[in-house]
Formats: C-alpha cells, sequence, structure tokens
C-alpha cells in the first residue's frame, strides 16, 4: 500500500503534523486479548449489586419491566444495530421503516397526530418541547406544574438557559408563558389534573407539554384526547433495559401544524419510478445539516436502535397485552399501598390523591427503611425528599407485572421484621 | 407591465402603481431545485427593506426569503400552498410571492436585467 | 422486494401474549379513577404474533446495509467495524440491570468503569477531566459551548459571537446558536484549510470560541493550528475542537496539546459502539483545567479507591441529560479502549490513514482532487468535471454504488467543495475491499463518459429504486397545512385516510 502511494512509511503521510506536536505514544496500558479483556470488564460488573427484577419496587422515571425476547432478538440483528443514520434511503429502508412503524405506534399511543424518528430520552424530549413552544410562541417562560421529573426540569433549566428561556415552577400561566409542562402521572405517580392544565395554557395562548408513561396510556387518557399539543416521554419502559440509566428513548408528538417545528428526524413514505413504495427522512431542510444556525434543534444522532426496540415491544403486546400490563401494575400498586399505609406510622403523602403504579408514602426513618430492605434483597422505594425538601421521610414505590404477589408479601414482611 | 427589477439576493420586483409584486428569480429557483414548501408572512405585516419575511425550501436547501423593498403586504400567493411548483415553472408569473404598498419610493440600488444576469453568472460558479 | 407494513400484517385474530395475572386482589382503573381520567379508545397498535413479529422484522433487516454486511465510505462519519464483544459486554446483568437510582455502594463497578473510561479519554485527547453525560456528538457540542459561555460569564466578560468554518458539520452553527451565541463564518482558503487572514478579521473582543475540526472537513490537517490556537487566545476567546475525525490521529498527536480547550468525542465514531441505524451514540466532552467547575452535575470521583458521584458543584452548567448518559454505550467504548489498548489505538489511527491515502491514490485517475494530499484518515473527491461534461452528479455515483454493495460515500459534504464525494475507509477494511471499491468507481466513472443515461436509472438492484422526495415532501405540506389527509409521516388505516 505505501508502495501505491508512494512514500516509505506512514509517517510520511503524518507531514502536515507539526513535530512539536507528535506523541511518542499514548499514556495506556497496551492491548489485551479477548479473554482478558472481558474478564476484566466482567469483574467491573460483578463489583455491581443487581437486585431480582421481582424485588425491585424504585422506580423514579426507570422502571423493571417484562421485556420479551424478540426484543433483544431483534435489536441484536447486525443488519440494525451496525446499520448508519439512513441518509441512502435505497439501502436503508428496513431502518426507515422500522423507524415509520415506531412514529406511528407512538402516534397511535398518544392521540397526537405525529410523532418524530425519537430524541435522546425523556429529559431532552420534555427540553426540546420546550423549544418548540418557544419558537412557536415568540415567549420566553415556561411553567412547570407539580412534580415534574427533578433531572428533566434541571435539563430543562440548562437548556433554556442557552436561548434565554426562563423555567418557574407553577401552574398560573400568564402572557408571558409559552407552555405549561406537566408530568402524567408526576414523578411521584400522583395523577393531575391535565384537561384543567391543558386548558389553562391554552386560555393563555401557551401550548401544553404532556409528559406522558408509555405503559400507562393504555389507561390513561392520551395527550390528544385532552388536547395537549405536544406529548414527549421516557420510552424505557417499552423494553429497554435500565442499564443504570440509558441508553432509553425519548418520544416527542405533536399537532399537525407544529410539525415542521419538531426536532429530529422524521421519516415518511415516497414511491419510486415503478410505484414501489418506500421510506426517506422526510423534511430535512428543518434540520441542522441544512438550516445550519437557524435549525430549531441541533440533535443529529438520535435512539433508533431503542426506538426499535419500543416498536417491537409494542407489536408483541398489542392493545391488549399493553392493556393488560398497565392494569395488573395498577391493581398491585393499590394492593401495596393499602398494605403499607397499613403499617404503623406508614401513611400514603398524598391520601386524595389518585394514581397508577407509582405512589408515595410518608415513613418514620426512611433511609433505615430502605437499608433494611436492601439487606433482605429488595432494592425498596425511593427518597425523593433528595430532590424536594419538602417531601421529609417520602419514598415512592412501584408495582409492574415483574412484582409477583409473594414479592410483594416479601416486601411487607421485610418491613414487619 | 412594469420593469422588472432584481437584488443580489435574487428576488425580483415589479411595480404597478404604489404596489410592488415580489418573487425569486429563475436563476435561485434553478439552484434551489424542486420547491416543496413556502413559509410565508401575513397580510398585513409591515416589511422593512431587507427584512426577512419567510423560507422557501426544497428537498435538500432552505433559503430565507428577503424583502426587497419597504411596506405593508397587501397579498400572499395563497396559490403557493398548495402548489410550490409555480416557483419552478413560472417565476415570474404564477410563481410571484407577495404584493407590498409600498411605504416609500423603491430602493435605488436594485438591478435592472443586465446587471442582474452578470450577479448570477457570478453565484453561478 | 418490499416488507408490509406492521399494520398492514396485523389480524384480529390474533391472541394477545401470556402475561402474568395480578394474583391479588385489587380496584381495577375504571373502580377507581374518573371517567374522564380514563382512555376512552385503545391504541390501534398491530396485533401480530411472536412469529410473524420475527419475519416481518428480518425481513426489514434483510433490507438494509450495514457495517456486518457491507463497505461504508461515509466520510465524517468513521464507520468502521464493531467489535461483537463490546455488545456482549453492555449486556452484562452486573451492568444491564442496574437500576439508575441505586446507592453509590452498589455501584462501585459501574463508576468505576466511568472513572477508568474518563481517564483513557483524557489521556486519548489531552485534557483535564471529561463528562460522560451528553448523550451524542451534538448534545457534546452544545454542552461545551454551554461551559464556556459559563467560564466567560464568570469572569463577567460578554463575549457573544462564536468563529465557525464554512467547511464545518451542520451541527457546529446549529450547536452555538442553541448556546445564544451569534454565529460567524470563517472562510477556508484555497488549499481547503482555514484563512488566517479571515480568522483574524472576524477574532475580536466579542468572540467566545472558534469551533474547529482538525483535521477538518476536507481530510486536511490545520498545519497552523499552533498559531490558530494562539490568536484565538490572544483574544481571550476559546478553542473548541470537534472530535468527529479523532479516529485521525490518536496516539500520534492530541487536540490539548494542539491548544484547544473542550473537546468532544463520538463513541460511536471513534470508540467503536455501533450506530444503531441512527443511535444511540454518546458524546463525552473533555475540557482543559479552567472549564472543570463548568463540567455538568453530576462527576464521578474516585478517593482511596471509593468512588462517589459529585452533585456540589457550584459553577456547573446544570445537568444536560437525565441520569449519568448512555452508560451502556459506555461499557462498549471502554471494552474497546481496553481491548485496543494504547498501542492498538495508536495503530488503528495510523492504519486509517494508511487506508485513506491509499484508496485516495487508487481513485485519484478518475475522480478530481480538489486539495492537494497526503491526506487524513479521509479525502474528499469532486464529481464536478463529470457534471459539466457528462451530467453525471455525485448523487449518480453514490446510488451506483450501492448497486455494487457499497454503501456510498458522504455526498454534497462539506459544502465548500462541489459535487463532493467524502470518503473515509477507517483502518478495520482491508487492502482487498479498497482495491474493489476503487475498481467499482473506476467502473463508474468510464460508464459516465460512455452512457450516463444507465447511471441515472441506478440503483435498480436495492429493495426499491430512487424514491421521489419531491413528490412525498409536497404531500406532508399539503397535509400540515390542513389541505389534505394523508399524513405521509405514520400510517393510517385506508378507512381512515379516504
Amino acid at each position: 500500500m505505501l508502495e501505491t502511494i508512494g512514500v516509505r512509511s506512514i509517517d510520511d503521510l503524518l507531514v502536515d503534523i507539526p513535530q512539536s506536536l507528535r506523541l511518542e505514544s499514548l499514556q495506556l496500558p497496551d492491548g489485551l486479548s479477548e479473554f482478558e479483556t472481558i474478564a476484566q470488564v466482567k469483574a467491573l460488573a460483578d463489583r455491581n449489586r443487581v437486585y431480582a427484577d421481582r424485588l425491585t419496587f424504585r422506580g423514579g422515571g426507570v422502571y423493571r419491566r417484562f421485556i420479551p425476547a424478540a426484543v433483544a432478538a431483534v435489536t441484536s440483528k447486525p443488519e440494525f444495530y451496525t446499520a448508519y443514520t439512513p441518509y441512502q434511503a435505497e439501502a436503508s429502508q428496513g431502518t426507515l421503516q422500522a423507524i415509520f412503524e415506531y412514529q406511528t405506534l407512538i402516534a397511535e399511543l398518544t392521540a397526537m397526530d405525529i410523532s418524530n424518528a425519537s430524541l435522546y430520552d425523556g429529559a431532552t424530549a420534555v427540553a426540546e418541547a420546550a423549544m418548540m413552544a418557544y419558537v412557536h410562541t415568540g415567549r420566553n417562560e415556561v411553567l412547570v406544574a407539580g412534580y415534574v421529573h427533578p433531572e428533566y426540569v434541571q435539563v430543562l433549566r440548562a437548556f433554556g438557559e442557552g436561548r434565554g428561556i426562563k423555567v418557574r415552577r407553577g401552574d398560573q400561566p400568564n402572557k408571558k408563558t409559552a407552555a405549561v409542562i406537566f408530568q402524567q402521572p408526576d414523578f411521584l405517580g400522583l395523577l393531575v389534573d391535565a384537561p384543567a392544565l391543558t386548558r389553562a395554557a391554552h386560555d393563555a395562548g401557551a401550548l401544553a407539554i404532556a409528559c406522558v408513561d408509555p405503559i400507562n396510556l393504555a389507561i390513561l387518557a392520551p395527550p390528544g384526547e385532552y388536547g395537549a399539543d405536544i406529548a414527549v416521554g421516557e420510552g424505557q419502559q417499552l423494553g429497554l433495559a435500565p442499564s443504570l440509566g440509558g441508553p432509553h428513548v425519548g418520544f416527542i408528538a405533536c399537532r399537525r401544524d407544529l410539525v415542521r417545528k419538531l426536532p429530529g428526524r422524521l421519516v415518511g413514505t415516497a414511491h419510486d419510478a415503478e410505484g414501489r413504495r418506500g421510506f426517506v427522512l422526510a423534511l430535512a431542510a428543518r434540520e441542522q445539516h441544512i438550516r445550519r444556525e437557524k435549525a430549531t434543534s441541533n440533535i443529529c444522532t438520535n435512539h433508533s436502535l431503542c426506538a426499535l426496540a419500543a416498536a417491537v415491544y409494542l407489536t408483541y403486546m398489542g392493545p391488549e397485552g399493553l392493556r393488560h400490563v398497565a392494569d395488573v401494575g395498577f391493581k398491585r400498586a393499590h394492593n401495596l399501598a393499602e398494605r403499607l399505609a397499613d403499617m404503623p406510622g406508614w401513611e400514603l403523602a398524598f391520601p386524595e390523591r389518585q394514581f397508577v403504579n407509582e405512589f408515595a408514602v410518608r415513613v418514620p426513618r426512611s433511609s433505615s427503611v430502605v437499608k433494611k430492605l436492601a439487606r433482605k434483597g429488595i432494592l425498596g422505594g425511593l427518597d425523593v425528599s433528595r430532590w424536594f425538601r419538602e417531601l421529609r421521610g417520602v419514598l415512592t414505590f412501584t408495582c409492574t407485572e415483574v412484582n409477583d404477589a409473594k414479592a410483594l408479601d416479601q416486601l411487607v414482611e421485610a418491613l414487619a421484621s | 407591465m412594469a420593469e422588472r427589477r432584481y437584488t443580489k439576493t435574487h428576488e425580483w420586483v415589479t411595480l404597478d402603481g404604489k404596489q410592488a409584486t415580489i418573487g425569486i428569480t429563475d436563476f435561485a429557483q434553478s439552484q434551489l431545485g424542486d420547491v416543496v414548501f413556502l413559509e410565508l408572512p401575513a397580510v398585513g405585516r409591515k416589511l422593512g427593506e431587507r427584512e426577512s419575511f419567510g423560507v422557501i425550501e426544497s428537498v435538500k436547501a432552505a433559503s430565507d426569503l428577503y424583502s426587497p423593498v419597504a411596506g405593508k403586504i397587501a397579498a400572499v400567493n395563497e396559490k403557493l400552498a398548495q402548489k410550490p411548483e409555480l416557483v419552478n415553472s413560472d417565476p415570474y408569473g404564477d410563481g410571484w410571492i407577495l404584493r407590498i404598498d409600498l411605504a416609500g419610493e423603491l430602493p435605488s440600488d436594485l438591478l435592472d436585467e443586465t446587471e442582474y444576469k452578470k450577479v448570477a453568472e457570478a453565484s453561478a460558479h | 422486494m418490499t416488507e408490509p407494513l406492521s399494520f398492514e400484517l396485523s389480524r384480529p385474530a390474533v391472541t394477545p401474549p401470556r402475561l402474568p395475572d395480578a394474583d391479588l386482589p385489587g380496584p381495577a382503573p375504571a373502580d377507581v379513577l374518573p371517567p374522564e381520567m380514563l382512555r376512552s379508545r385503545p391504541p390501534d397498535l398491530p396485533r401480530l404474533s411472536e412469529p410473524e413479529i420475527m419475519r416481518h422484522y428480518s425481513r426489514l433487516a434483510s433490507l438494509n446495509y450495514s457495517i456486518s454486511e457491507n463497505f461504508y465510505p461515509l466520510g465524517s462519519c468513521t464507520m468502521k467495524y464493531n467489535p461483537v464483544l463490546n455488545e456482549q459486554a453492555a449486556a452484562l446483568p452486573g451492568f444491564a440491570g442496574l437500576h439508575p437510582y441505586q446507592d453509590e455502594d452498589t455501584i462501585q463497578g459501574a463508576l468505576e468503569l466511568m472513572w477508568r473510561l474518563e481517564r483513557a479519554l483524557c489521556a486519548v485527547v489531552g485534557v483535564e477531566r471529561v463528562t460522560l453525560q451528553p448523550a451524542a456528538g451534538a448534545h457534546g457540542e452544545w454542552t461545551a459551548l454551554r461551559m464556556i459561555a459559563a467560564y466567560h460569564d464568570s469572569r463577567q466578560e460578554n463575549r457573544t459571537e462564536v468563529l465557525v468554518p464554512d467547511s464545518a458539520h451542520g451541527t457546529n452553527p446549529a450547536s452555538a446558536a442553541l448556546s445564544g451565541f451569534k454565529v460567524v463564518e470563517v472562510k477556508s482558503g484555497s488549499d481547503g484549510r482555514i484563512s488566517l487572514a479571515d480568522l483574524e478579521s472576524k477574532l475580536s473582543r466579542q468572540t467566545a470560541a472558534l469551533m474547529l475540526t482538525n483535521p477538518n472537513t476536507l481530510g486536511l490537517f490545520e498545519r497552523e493550528i499552533l498559531d490558530i490556537a494562539e490568536m484565538v487566545h490572544a483574544t481571550g476567546a476559546m478553542l473548541y475542537y470537534d472530535g468527529a475525525n479523532l479516529n485521525a490521529f490518536m496516539g500520534i498527536c492530541r487536540p490539548g496539546d494542539m491548544g484547544f480547550d473542550a473537546v468532544h468525542m463520538n463513541l460511536h465514531k471513534t470508540f467503536t459502539t455501533p450506530h444503531g441505524g441512527g443511535g444511540p451514540g454518546a458524546g463525552p466532552v473533555g475540557v482543559k483545567a479552567e472549564l472543570v467547575p463548568f463540567l455538568p452535575a453530576p462527576t464521578v470521583e474516585r478517593q482511596n479507591g471509593h468512588l462517589t458521584l459529585d452533585y456540589k458543584r457550584p459553577q456547573s452548567i446544570g445537568r444536560v441529560r437525565s441520569f449519568y448518559g448512555n452508560f451502556g454505550m459506555l461499557v462498549r467504548a471502554y471494552t474497546y479502549i481496553l481491548a485496543m489498548g494504547g498501542d492498538g489505538l495508536s495503530q488503528a489511527s495510523r492504519d486509517a490513514v494508511l487506508s485513506a491515502n491509499y484508496l485516495r491514490n487508487l481513485v485519484e485517475a478518475d475522480l478530481e482532487m480538489p486539495h492537494k494530499g497526503p491526506c487524513m484518515h479521509e479525502f474528499v473527491a469532486s464529481a464536478h468535471n463529470l457534471t459539466s461534461a457528462n451530467g453525471v452528479r455525485a448523487l449518480d455515483i453514490a446510488k451506483a454504488l450501492l448497486d455494487r454493495q457499497f454503501y456510498a460515500p458522504t455526498v454534497y459534504f462539506p459544502l465548500v467543495v462541489p459535487e463532493a464525494i467524502m470518503v473515509e475507509p477507517t483502518e478495520t477494511e482491508s487492502k482487498a475491499t479498497l482495491d474493489s471499491f476503487a475498481a467499482a468507481i473506476k467502473e463508474i466513472v468510464a460508464q459516465a463518459k460512455t452512457d450516463p443515461e444507465v447511471l441515472h436509472a441506478e440503483p435498480r438492484s436495492t429493495p426499491v429504486g430512487r424514491l421521489d422526495e419531491v413528490a412525498a415532501a409536497r404531500k406532508i405540506n399539503a397535509y400540515l397545512v390542513g389541505q389534505a389527509e394523508d399524513p405521509i409521516l405514520r400510517w393510517k388505516a385506508p378507512s381512515d385516510t379516504a
């Protein structure tokens, strides 16, 4: 090869790099065999404690769910996971069609007109939705109503600062409000009055942004039904492992007239000269590689493979399966809530509020409760006072289809002991 | 029809009394390719000279649109919403974009056809 | 060959999957929730059996080109082989099964991995600290610019402009604008490198940063990088490194030594985490000491072998992503770095440069090279001559390559080269692959000169031919403005769109 190029060594090709910058070597150990590599990596994995699915009652944005084997069987196909962004449509129909199906599934689930091809996570989805509202309304304040996931709000603040958008807490929008953002159910599992918040936003000329749980949408009125303008959320529960918080997938869907401000990729149908249907990246002229500094978002890489997992998951479940797991979580959480509230000194933190499968209890000595459970192999409630000082002693518990009846008994027994 | 004048940014303007009609030039539409969308302002909005008033998009490109004149928008070509391709097929006729009630006089630095041709030729390379 | 949509394959008669029952007394939603809180109509999800699902997605998979089957000479994208060991590592239950809100004591191995990955990335790019939070390259760019903004703010300096070369990736100006900066373009000189004269004229007390890719998007090393750094720093601005092209010089030189203050890396380019059809990736950002206070929180800290997450960072720009970033991708990148070692990474970059120059040399006879070599890890050719003489465009060449089982190079980028064809072969392709790619280019160019019409009709062997994007875009826009009912961007039952 060197001969073809007409040089004597690779160094002859590096002549443009000033000598003063050249390194002798990297300050890193030498490479390892595959066997040694995985042994070292596994040693790190083994230093972590993995709680059993059935004994995990901690949620807070990431949940243990049953993941059908079909999900990994599809996402581990190298034709999917080693493919690039589908810029060359003819060579990427598999990815493009899968994304098109994902977009349709999310639009159905949220009852919104159009979904994009995915975003990074629930937090950046909230932030991107707020940016859309800012661009659409020309107003520079967003209102966060209720207990929206604290990390989502932190990300929203960081995004907002770059564009001069103020983030305030409250549910009383005014002339300056670009959007009212709420979470349904919220970070504590509480149900909010989504239709009222949406109306309040609209009365003030602001957009309503609903951050929703995709599984519980099988039970709850979807954003499209109460007229929200943008629906966003975290899709981890749709077939993705917890994996210390990522990679997961953010979803975002909106009303038809806002689609041109939707960030990220969109896939649409198109036809070739022979009339065959195919799929292409659509409305690309909105995006950063064409609009550069005038684009509404800088997003380029998204979370396609996670969106594929979500599509396989939802297709596997079908409408009945999804409703079934949502109902099981609902029933078990209500059963557990009743039993926990009966424990001496324990009470529901918001007894007047409704919930689905995550709820908040006020308990004596919360940190020792959590430690006690850990000793018995149970990942117990999440101490939310870490983010909300007024919630001292409040733990949230969550139940899904993986927490079987015996696991609930084990939890209650462990607490009673 | 009044004489057509041009800008360096490839817009054209004609004047009928105190009303100007504006669009993009044949050269501009050929550079842009098949137009698929125009984002246009509402009638009644006031525009300053050189003010950006919208965006024109093809599949692979997007350009801001600038008003060559100052004034108030009297009409927007509604046909373009459904048939953006008119900008390609008839840029100086049915593909017009805005009619503007002029606030003052036409700017003096607009180009005539010969001058514009030179500009277009220079940008083609 | 095409595949129906899952929605079109759906059969109402399919038995739903068997799932656990609640096995406990408890209410149903309708028993306790007011009716207006309940969904009125179930979502119209498809109903397919598992065998139907597996066949559907297997057929879709077969419609894709991928690194596992095809050469992907996509300039600027570093499509190298994704070691399968990475996948095995990320799937280890000790990583995949971790809840992000477990106590720190129970995730020491995960934190140690993040800490070691941070140290390794610091060594590769020559910086003080790295944040692993950003989920992708563009996210990393934006994170870095937020830190730079915070740095200037902390010094009570009001700097409002970010300089971006005209050859830069589109994400650069977009990220700068989203960070609140005005974007000022710097021109390339005729040799394809940044024009120092133009840079000098645009640098001022308003300049917050210069964003630079080195080697630049033409695959050329910015020889005057040390002078550039001096000029930028002399005005008090910061130098930002777009790491898209880091694969060119691992172990050969380091952005930190060149004077860059902030550096983003794409783990899905340089460090072999798979692209996944467009993500997930990861876009860590490395910074020099003066930017460390502004890193997103939390950072991973290590003291006496014990690892903690540090949230108490008063000058931090805050949080840019939930939890700790795309942890699964971090595991993959760490596994790769461990297997390669310092020696392997250096060799990878040297081989990448060798591959690019070899391929450049092979195709030089057929395609115009607007800039003099040698190149680094990629090169940009131009089909400009073929376009003027034979009416064959870069796009036609791209599509003709698809028919020859090669994925297409990046075309029409960078914008400063007409009919650009940007080729990045990477170090993981064999000489035989490069030879056959060059032979394909030769064949296509010969055809362009004799029978250009044939090329306009390619690709023929792909599942679909060239798709009419213009018609699609016009239909979408008609839908968006309410003048048509078929959304094009999603499936609708035929009765709903009639």
